[in-house]
């Protein structure tokens, strides 16, 4: 556990990106910086098209930052002279999911580890009826295919399939955007509970401050493009969450300090949104 | 297609429109208009291969002139059930829907329903949308229906878009334009079936701080049905909670914060009052998992 | 089977006895020259059910099905070649956009020739006649067969390659564990499309430049004024596409059996 836990610092130092710079040269991310400590629980609020993705993408290898750079570890994962390229260090859990539906879920699991080669099938698939059974059960479910399951249950095979391949940093682009509230309430439950067990960094990406703020240690609001860190906020509620920190006045207090500046942002891009278009 | 034709409740029904003859401006505060109040109603749905489902049980509730209440429940507790019957489209089997006293047994342009999915049609312009009502019905010249389009539209901060189509629209301006093409009806009371569902919270956060400006202007009866328990008390002066399997009423909830409400609403000691209130009984009802 | 079935297998046999009461009306009692040279559907059935035929072809004759064969194998020769050729062919442009822009102008161009047009080239440039019908007949099921494919490995969702490369896959993995399987649906959609255009240019191709086949049946059973052939070798086309398009349609769902997932259970 400790070897784990002193893996997966993130460091982020001036990045920024530039689409296009000849032509359009849209600014996404301009001096964005974070030092983000292993094992932290890291959620990032912004309006849409504020650079989130942008920055995860750096991260997860994607795509190359035109200035800063990203270390994890100390290493360098991402600057303007490093070829883009995504590994299980850094796995990403996708917005819309991205589980392939033409393989079971045992399948899916198990892919990582055994397309690199680090475990053989067998063992690939014991790991992961464990891990799928320590994360709520799901073992029952390894032979059937994703698009039989609810989308809560794809969301968290989604999370042990990037688990299984024992990454530093766990990288989630708003995975709960598209559920009605109950669901997402379990689904806060469940990824709490996942990373008590396994406790990864993890970069959450998230419109919502309220769930920014159950679920995470840290909490930076960016800006709108040009994206940059704006505000950071340490949630110093303790863990586990449970639901009455809800309504509980250091939740409150810890609102109170960023909500204004949140809502500047969602206006400043609501605005913009509407300009590019008129 | 469906959601297209249902979403301008009621268009051609000329009994209502003759009623409608002296035209009220859509933006007119009107206090005593569109008192709903439901009665005892209950509703199943036949199914192909099994027992007919009961999707509704004795659910009694009002909505009261002037007053933003809100319906909030579960997925499948029957809060679209109960829309469809308020806004005319279905018959309870048992109960009354009633609207100034008077029942309701048919689609009309005194409610207006608007949709969580969009309701704009693609191949019309926004100003074309929105003039639709009114021209369906004959209850206004063309060039009348046109004044008060723009003059909505001006309102609704979409000032140069009327000749726009929908998908030249981002998504919180196409949510006020069908807006926009409820009002023009000059319904007496609006009801919004998840409307702002599908935006990013963010964007939601910004409609809802809309409507409610537009609500306290207009003071124009509103049943708002959700399932976000932040929305319904930002926006409620009442909750009407409904439990799941079958929908039924469990509890309403005054929401005393101070009018107008802006985003300072949602950081105050009274709001985590009601918040925890509210709370309490989503965990009671199962709305909220809490294991 | 439950009514709803049994009412859709009325319907559908309602619609057959429609149409051939239609058929049989308009022949006898339309008053029309141009119908009245028509067979009726009674005297087709009577010829191809018959021991010893009027015109020659029946299900108890072995010319029948001399036809039937060489038809078939024309029509799954080119079909397999087409396959082979165009899912390739279809990946490597979803794949690569080099290979693209190479060859999605040269088809553009070339897939709204008809297959008849090819006819007299195939002829002149292929050393048999019967190789000259197989390529008209590939050529159609070629094209359907690799847009398709590429139709289908564009509409792979970018994130299922993303995934796949955090988890450690290859270029080779990404081929066989995300393009081909995530491109399968469009792909069988395309064969069937190609199934089906491989039997109407083999009908024509056939009737044009060959010696045996269902389409030369049709060509020669029309000079030889035998009606009766003619339709019985039309339903027998239609019998042959319809079953050959129902394989595909099966094969294809046990391939893709979490489709059927997808579709039966999902909430």
């Amino acid at each position: 556990m400790n070897d784990v836990l002193h893996q997966g610092a993130l460091s982020i130092r001036q990045a920024g990106k530039i689409y296009d710079p000849a032509g359009a040269a849209v600014v996404a991310l301009e001096d964005c910086s974070a030092e983000i400590r292993a094992g932290e629980f890291v959620a990032i609020v912004g309006p849409s098209g504020c650079g989130k993705s942008t920055l995860l993408n750096a991260i997860a290898g994607f795509d190359r930052l035109t200035s800063g750079e990203i270390l994890l570890d100390g290493v360098t994962l991402a600057s303007p002279g490093t070829e883009p390229r995504p590994g299980p260090q850094r796995v990403v859990v996708f917005q819309h999911g991205a589980l392939f539906p033409w393989m079971t879920v045992l399948e899916n699991v198990i892919y990582g580890p055994t397309r690199q080669r680090v475990l053989g099938a067998d063992a690939a698939r014991a790991k992961a009826l464990d891990m799928l059974r320590r994360c709520g059960g799901l073992d029952t479910a390894g032979q059937r295919y994703p698009g039989q399951l609810s989308s809560g249950m794809q969301r968290r095979v989604e999370i042990v399939r990037a688990l299984m391949n024992e990454p530093k940093v766990l990288l989630l682009d708003e995975p709960f955007r598209a559920m009605d509230t109950v669901s997402k309430s379990a689904m806060h439950r469940h990824l709490l509970d996942i990373h008590a067990l396994y406790p990864k960094t993890v970069l959450f990406i998230t419109h919502d401050l309220e769930e920014a703020l159950f679920l995470a240690d840290t909490v930076y609001v960016m800006t709108t493009r040009p994206g940059r860190m704006k505000t950071m906020l340490r949630v110093n509620l303790a863990r586990p969450r449970t639901l009455d920190m809800l309504v509980s006045h250091e939740y409150l207090e810890l609102k109170r300090q960023v909500v204004a500046g949140v809502h500047e942002e969602a206006q400043k891009a609501f605005e913009r949104g509407e300009r590019e278009l008129a | 297609m469906m959601m297209q034709t249902s979403a301008t409740t009621g268009l051609a029904s000329n009994a209502t429109a003759a009623q409608q003859a002296v035209p009220v401006s859509p933006l007119a505060p009107r206090r005593r208009q569109g008192h709903l109040v439901v009665q005892g109603v209950s509703k199943r749905f036949a199914q192909r291969d099994s027992a007919p489902a009961e999707v509704l049980r004795d659910c009694s509730f009002e909505v009261e002139p002037g007053r933003l209440t809100v319906l909030m429940g579960p997925s499948g507790c029957g809060k679209s059930t109960l829309a469809y019957l308020l806004a005319g489209y279905l018959a309870p089997d048992a109960g009354s829907l009633t609207i100034d006293g008077m029942p309701i047994t048919q689609a009309g342009p005194d409610r207006m329903l608007v949709f969580q999915e969009t309701a704009l049609w693609p191949w019309m312009s926004i100003v074309e949308n929105v003039m639709f009502g009114p021209l369906a019905r004959g209850d206004m010249s063309r060039a009348q229906a046109r004044q008060a389009a723009e003059a909505l539209l001006q309102k609704f901060g979409l000032v140069g878009f009327g000749d726009r189509y929908p998908s030249q629209l981002s998504g919180g301006m196409k949510r006020r334009a069908e807006l926009a093409q409820a009002l023009i009806n000059s319904p007496k009371v609006m009801i919004l079936d998840e409307p702002f569902r599908g935006l990013d919270v963010m964007t939601r956060e910004l409609m809802q701080e809309y409507y409610v400006q537009l609500f306290e202007e207009t003071q124009l009866t509103t049943l708002f049905i959700t399932t976000e328990l932040e929305e319904a008390i930002f926006l409620a002066d009442r909750i009407v909670f409904m439990g799941t399997a079958p929908g039924r009423i469990v509890r309403g909830l005054e929401v005393d914060l101070p009018h107008p409400r802006t985003i300072g609403s949602m950081t105050s000691e009274r709001y985590l009052e009601i918040k925890k209130d509210a709370m309490a009984t989503l965990i009671e009802y199962g709305a909220v998992s809490t294991d | 089977m439950t009514p709803l079935q049994t009412r859709k297998l009325w319907r559908m046999g309602a619609g057959y006895l429609i149409a051939f009461t239609l058929w049989y009306l308009s022949v006898k009692w339309l008053p029309l020259a141009a119908f009245a040279r028509l067979p009726d559907p009674v005297t087709v059935l009577k010829e191809w059910f018959a021991p010893e035929p009027a015109y020659g072809i029946s299900i108890f004759t072995g010319a029948y099905y001399k036809h039937i064969i060489a038809s078939t194998l024309r029509a799954f020769a080119a079909f397999i070649l087409a396959v082979a050729l165009g899912v390739p062919a279809g990946i490597l442009m979803g794949w690569s956009s080099t290979f693209h822009d190479y060859a999605a102008a040269l088809i553009g161009l070339l897939r709204p020739i008809p297959p008849l047009a090819w006819v007299p080239l195939a002829i002149l440039l292929l050393p048999a006649a019967e190789v000259a019908v197989v390529y008209v007949t590939f050529l159609v099921a070629f094209f359907a067969t690799t847009l398709n494919t590429l139709v289908g490995v564009k509409a792979i969702d970018p994130d299922y390659l993303r995934a796949a490369r955090c988890l450690g896959a290859n270029r080779r993995d990404l081929l066989r564990d995300i393009i081909v399987p995530g491109a399968l649906p469009q792909i069988f959609t395309g064969l069937q499309i190609a199934m089906g255009a491989a039997w109407f240019s083999l009908a024509a191709g056939e009737m044009i430049a060959a010696q045996y086949g269902l389409g030369f049946l049709i060509m020669d059973a029309y000079n030889l004024i035998q009606y009766p052939t003619i339709v019985i070798a039309m339903v027998t086309l239609g019998i042959l596409g319809f079953l050959s398009s129902a394989g595909i349609r099966l094969l294809g769902d046990r391939l893709m059996r979490w489709r059927s997932g997808a579709m039966g259970l999902h909430r």
